[in-house]
């Protein structure tokens, strides 16, 4: 990815297992060290749980990005997912 | 009734009524602040929602335009100039309070401040798509990180007001119905017992009347 450039850390991962196996060890070894960790969508959906641990805590903060393919609409998911938790239904509509 | 051992004396009735007050003061005060809290992750909400749809339309585009970059330059090529990035970034993170809710804020320090230090390759053997694709990058990136910022702020925003507004539930719907019940049976209770002394008095007193002056 280009990120590299830009001067972010990069981890390349080839399968969700990998991604997985990468955030824990970004969030465990390195405590504290990395504050933002995005991560593609289509990884994030199948590590769901791993990154529900981190939904309350202050940091890390676990963003989803949408991979090469283009948005799969799951990060307006969460949100809608957040909105639901806090005001107990749907209130954005569709 | 909830409590069904509750001894019917006067300073459990006290001991009660304090601990209405108190909750009653504890739900008002919880729901203020539920819906201080609301009206500050609606607003979070609305951000969050503009910030990802620009982001993600700002990286789809980026990603397109790497992706011509790397269908023009052989990989190897591609891969090179990226290989060894000359701008860094030091990502410095705080703490702000919102309703006693501890949110993050990042801001964010790049090495240099130069803008073209984004490209870390020489412009002789690369496309300049790729210049394009990295400077489409760098700008998203600035809105990714607020994004960042406002999403973990959403997030935790959620858990408080879930939090808060069990707590204000359990008080309207189960505490204080609860010793409003458990009050009113001890003051009926009371009272009985007041009835049923006086009628006692009034018997012993016909009685003690009766026996002094001889009536028949």
């Amino acid at each position: 990815m280009g990120f590299k450039a830009l001067g972010l850390d990069c981890f390349p991962a080839e399968d969700s297992a990998e991604a997985g196996k990468i955030l824990r060890q970004l969030t465990r070894e390195s405590e504290e060290e990395y504050a933002i960790i995005y991560i593609e969508e289509t990884f994030a959906a199948q590590i769901q749980g791993e990154i529900n641990k981190f939904k309350d805590s202050p940091s890390p903060a676990i963003i989803l990005i949408p991979g090469r393919e283009g948005s799969t609409g799951q990060g307006l998911q969460a949100l809608k997912a957040a909105v639901e938790r806090a005001v107990g239904t749907n209130i954005l509509g569709d | 009734m909830a409590g069904t051992t509750i001894i019917p004396t006067r300073m459990v009735l006290n001991q009660l009524k304090g601990r209405l007050r108190t909750a009653r003061r504890g739900h008002k005060l919880l729901k203020d602040k539920r819906d201080e809290l609301m009206r500050q992750f609606m607003d979070v909400v609305r951000r969050n929602k503009v910030l990802r749809e620009r982001v993600e339309d700002g990286l789809t585009e980026a990603f397109a335009s790497l992706q011509v970059a790397s269908s023009i330059m052989s990989p190897e090529m591609l891969e090179q100039a990226l290989l060894y990035p000359r701008q860094s970034v030091e990502l410095g993170m705080k703490f702000k309070n919102i309703m006693s809710v501890n949110v993050p804020v990042y801001s964010f320090q790049t090495r240099s401040n130069d803008p073209t230090e984004i490209y870390p390759y020489g412009f002789a053997q690369t496309s300049g798509e790729l210049d394009d694709a990295l400077e489409n990058m760098a700008k998203v990136f600035e809105d990714m990180l607020e994004l960042a910022e406002v999403e973990k702020t959403m997030q935790l925003l959620a858990e408080e007001i879930e939090k808060t507004r069990r707590r204000v539930n359990a008080l309207e719907y189960v505490m204080i119905p609860d010793l409003e019940s458990n009050i009113k049976y001890i003051t009926m209770k009371l009272e009985e017992n007041e009835n049923s002394t006086k009628v006692r008095l009034l018997k012993v007193k016909e009685m003690v009347l009766q026996e002094a002056h001889n009536y028949k």
